[in-house]
């Protein structure tokens, strides 16, 4: 054990302190499902939090190695019973670490360059992606070393950039004007998605505009621990939606929807931006949370067993708490033909960029997902998150389920009846 | 009931409406023990022994005081049974296994070993027994007692890896399951069938079934259907030096033991007797209905009479639980189910059974509730409100981080009638030491769980949470009750063994454990008056807790 004196405060002694070292939150943590190290559960971690606060530990390989590890799926959040804000230590944690502790180069570089400089950027991922939709276009992957060929199979086949208009307006004369934000991912890779969505908004009376310059919701800065950069971010998507008088802003990716929820909290110190932050916050909803639930009542099955089920988004489930809304929706289209999926909330290994992280960890819970869904025999896996889409689908190829589709909340209501 | 079954004192958890108060009976005498267990061993027998000699039993009693840090051989032999990414033996990454829900003391082991299955659990344990160094079984470490604190170092082994429902019976209603798997996931393996596993201690949603064997672990429900022992069949043991036995029913057997049946004296043993490694356990037919309500009542007096009442009146409801008003005010501020916040006392009641039958009982014990003048009985309607309901209560725990940095839990059983008395007295403990102290508990077995709230960045604050403690449980045995309901000795009630045994007892209970344990390796410094204490007891200047 390394001591040393207590660094300057990162932690907020109060929210730290919220934990009562309970242990409630141990099986609800996927990393510690698969390790059984308690250094990998919310417990252990926050411990080590304190003791590097405290000075008992000085930031060192296996710590960090620990705390890497973290998913931020905030699966310990929701069941925490003492209210500990958990994705909140760790990003305060993870910005102390950046600036006091250095990782082995390789790390450095795909953290610093691949993630946070092409990732949040849409023309960037397009130019990034290029090269690697070649080879998969040529189905040259066999060219490539595993690690690549890996990160090649959460790819889907081409871009699919259909920018959304600035403004779609709903049919009828609309009972409501609402903001859409494009993602950055979802953009560029799910254009499709985007277009649908702000169909079943227009179908549900709702003028959708959807500002050309809003930007990255900085979700990808704010895990990493690059708070200043996911405050910037913040604060120009903020004034790009103050531009619009708008009853509601609404996302369809369960990651970007929860940092969008928590601009307030991000930019709580900065006085300009606080009352602003705050009042953009309380305006997002989940694409989950608006729409109504379709009247047409559930499609006729098809199929003989084309069973649905539905995999839990963990910045939907956890961080948002949002688990009934989308179940009721995927319900009203599939009747009986729905079943719940075994350990729903467990993280898929996706979790924003961990998949390039942390690829052994985000290998594991893959497995651990696509194994519980061929279980239920469902042919349709319905989820609310890029991120957990390409993992899923890459998933299901790799175990050679091709009859199985993994789809977009938005997608699958939108070929359903209304 | 089986030989020894009323024989273990104070492992012996509530009182429960069939198991009646804790008794004394007297121990068969050590060599008769000795020769029963002997027979027990070469029964269930499936690896060979090395019988303890004396030269051995010497040896570690000579060295179990002083474990050595393991030398980098034995960590290398550690590594090449377990895999290198499952022992623990760098210092920060120990930190965390320094204790477990009970953060008073604290203590470093040497190593954490997480083993997969039951052969590395004993090739790690006769590891231990080689070296002569103490080795202490852990589960997800909920216990609220200190008890699987490492006093003086040594091995950990924490069955988190094994934790799997391996099988499930459905014709005779068993499941076979690996020690570490988490109490909840037994019912959610079986729900789908009408089934659940009764026992449902409030930290069932994390703690293991291991540990639950090993503290004999009780919950809400525990008044009407018993706690662990009345629902674990048979289990697999691994002892101290590294021998593999079944104890109890074995999952390819009939209901009937071979030899005498041994499992009660490890269920409650606390981890002092070995390491369970998989559990047989009872399935039970979910209720078919439920009627779950909410009592408001201005004084614990007058929800303490209703128990009283409700039992006099020969109902016997699934669980019963009292949450004073300060507790009532901070599960309310975590989860907004509509608790009044000026109530004096807020009692759960539930029935189930079959839903004949069960309307009127439910309408008697409105009628009991408003003859103690209750000011409100509110039903649950839908089965969401009331798991609601048991969610604010099985958390009620945790809701306390919201009102302090640190509680003490305590545990201690009083006689049903004297639960106003006992409430009343700890209200005066809470204004004499300047300390709050909300309550929540099983009322319908008199099992009371103040939270005793300090901060433990002051010492005196500690200090007098401490007093506050025992002055409580102090209490509860000038009332007839006894120090511990259902989390355990430990080392947090150590003291308290003297007063509520007898030295003849604890000698009983010591050679018991010896016949188990002849080096008193596994799990050692617990529960004996006597025991080394963690040289660390006083807090340190740290807040990681
Ligand atoms: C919020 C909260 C609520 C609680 N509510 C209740 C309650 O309602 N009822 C109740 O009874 N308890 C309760 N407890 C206490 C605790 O959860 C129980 O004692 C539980 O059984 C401990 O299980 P564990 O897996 O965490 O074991 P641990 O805490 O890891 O270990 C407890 C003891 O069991 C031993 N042990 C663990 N695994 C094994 C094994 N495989 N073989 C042999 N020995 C083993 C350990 O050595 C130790 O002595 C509560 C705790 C918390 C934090
Ligand atoms: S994070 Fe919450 S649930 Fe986990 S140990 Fe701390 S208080 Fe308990
Ligand atoms: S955020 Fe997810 S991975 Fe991280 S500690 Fe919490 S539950 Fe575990």
């Amino acid at each position: 054990m390394t001591a040393a004196s207590p660094p300057a405060p990162f932690l907020d002694p109060a929210k730290s302190m919220a934990c009562i070292h309970c242990g409630l939150c141990l099986a609800s943590c996927p990393t510690y499902l698969e390790t059984g190290n308690e250094n990998d559960s919310p417990r252990g971690r926050i411990y080590l939090m304190r003791a590097l606060q405290d000075g008992r530990l000085a930031p060192g390989d296996s710590t960090a190695r620990h705390l890497d590890l973290c998913l931020g799926c905030r699966a310990c959040e929701a069941v925490c019973p003492s209210g500990v804000q958990y994705g909140e230590l760790l990003e305060h944690t993870r910005e102390h670490l950046e600036q006091n502790y250095s990782r082995p180069l390789a790390q450095q570089f795909l953290r610093r360059i691949a993630i946070e400089k092409v990732f949040p950027f849409p023309e960037r991922l397009e130019l990034a992606l290029l090269p690697a939709w070649i080879v998969k276009g040529l189905r040259l992957e066999w060219l490539l070393p595993k690690f690549a060929r890996e990160a090649l199979a959460l790819l889907p086949a081409g871009p699919d950039p259909a920018p959304l208009p600035e403004f779609c307006p709903a049919p009828a004369p609309a009972r409501e004007r609402v903001g859409f934000v494009s993602g950055c991912v979802m953009s560029v890779l799910f254009g499709g998605t985007n277009a649908a969505s702000a169909r079943l908004l227009n179908d549900a009376g709702c003028d959708v505009v959807t500002p050309g310059d809003q930007g990255c919701c900085g979700a990808l800065f704010a895990h990493g621990g690059q708070l200043d950069a996911a405050r910037a971010c913040a604060r120009r998507n903020i004034a790009a939606f103050e531009r619009h008088q708008l009853s509601t802003i609404v996302i369809n990716a369960a990651g970007c929807g929860s940092t969008l929820k928590e601009y307030g909290a991000l930019l709580r110190d900065d006085p300009d931006w606080a009352e602003r932050a705050r009042r953009f916050s309380a305006r997002v909803r989940d694409l989950t949370e608006v729409l109504p639930r379709p009247t047409a009542g559930p499609t006729p099955p098809t199929a003989a067993d084309a069973r649905v089920t539905y995999h839990d988004a963990c910045h939907l489930a956890h961080a948002q708490r949002i688990t009934r809304q989308p179940r009721d929706l995927v319900r009203a289209v599939a009747g009986d033909r729905f079943v719940e999926l075994p350990e729903a909330d467990v993280c898929c290994g996706s979790a924003g960029s961990y998949n390039l992280t942390e690829p052994a960890m985000a290998g594991r819970l893959q497995r651990r997902k696509i194994e519980n869904i061929l279980k239920t025999g469902a042919k349709t896996v319905v989820t609310s998150n890029p991120g957990c889409l390409l993992q899923i689908r890459a998933g299901l190829l790799k175990a050679g389920a091709r009859d199985v589709e993994a789809i977009h909340i938005a997608d699958y209501l939108d070929r359903g009846p209304r | 009931m089986h030989p020894y079954g009323a024989a273990r004192p104070i492992l012996h958890k509530k009182w429960t409406a069939h198991s009646g108060a804790p008794r004394l009976l007297g121990l068969p005498g050590r060599d008769g023990l000795i020769e029963l267990i002997g027979r027990i061993r070469r029964i269930g027998k499936t690896v060979p022994s090395t019988k303890p000699t004396l030269s051995r039993y010497l040896f570690a009693c000579m060295t179990n005081d002083q474990p050595t840090p393991l030398s980098p051989a034995a960590i290398a032999a550690l590594r090449e049974l377990v895999g290198a990414e499952n022992v623990i033996v760098g210092g920060d990454e120990l930190l965390v296994y320094e204790c477990d829900a009970y953060t008073i003391e604290k203590q470093l082991p040497h190593a954490v070993v997480l083993p997969k299955n039951t052969a590395e659990v004993a090739a790690v344990v006769r590891l231990c027994a080689k070296w002569g160094v103490p080795f202490i079984p852990r589960g997800a470490g909920t216990s609220l007692s200190g008890t699987v604190l490492a006093v003086t170092g040594g091995v950990m082994i924490a069955l988190t890896r094994m934790n799997r429902v391996l099988e499930v019976d459905y014709r005779n209603r068993r499941a076979l399951v690996e020690a570490g798997c988490v109490n909840a996931w037994i019912t959610q393996a079986v729900k789908g069938r009408g089934l659940y596993y009764a026992p449902d201690p409030s930290s069932q949603s994390a703690c293991t079934i291991g540990g639950n064997v090993a503290t004999n672990s009780g919950g809400p429900h525990t008044l009407k259907y018993g706690v662990t022992t009345n629902h674990v069949l048979g289990f697999e043991f691994v002892l101290p030096d590294g021998e593999v036995c079944w104890l109890g029913t074995r999952p390819d057997g009939g209901e009937e033991v071979d030899g005498y049946d041994l499992r009660g004296v490890v269920i409650g043993s606390e981890g002092m007797f070995g390491i369970v490694t998989r559990v047989l356990v009872q399935l039970t037919r979910a209720p078919q209905s439920f009627k779950t309500m909410m009592g408001v009542f201005e004084s614990v007096d007058a929800a303490s009479q209703t128990v009283s009442d409700i039992i006099a009146a020969g109902i016997v409801p699934g669980a019963m639980e009292m949450m004073d008003q300060l507790i009532t005010q901070a599960v309310e501020a975590a989860y907004h189910f509509g608790f009044p916040l000026d109530a004096g006392a807020v009692l759960i009641i539930e029935l189930d059974g079959l839903a004949a039958g069960l309307e009127r009982q439910a309408d008697r014990v409105q009628e009991i509730c408003r003859q103690n003048g209750a000011r409100e009985v509110r039903l649950a309607r839908t089965e969401a409100e009331r798991l609601e309901l048991w969610k604010c209560r099985k958390r009620a725990f945790g809701a306390i981080g919201r009102l302090s940095p640190n509680f003490l839990t305590q545990d201690g059983v009083v006689p049903r009638s004297q639960l106003p008395a006992i409430m009343r007295y700890i209200r005066a403990c809470s204004e004499r030491h300047g300390l709050r102290i909300p309550n929540v508990f099983h009322a319908g077995d008199g099992n009371i769980h103040p939270l005793i709230l300090y901060d433990e960045r002051e010492p005196d604050q500690v200090r007098r949470a401490l007093l506050a403690g025992h002055e409580i449980l102090e209490q509860c045995i000038a009332l007839g009750g006894s120090a511990s309901g259902e989390h355990g000795i430990g080392v947090e009630k150590i003291d308290f063994m003297a007063r509520q045994f007898s030295p003849d007892d604890l000698a009983a209970m010591r050679t018991v454990r010896r016949v188990f344990d002849p080096a008193q390796r596994c799990n050692p410094h617990k529960m004996f008056p006597g025991s080394k204490r963690c040289a660390d007891f006083a807090p340190r200047k740290q807040a990681a807790a």
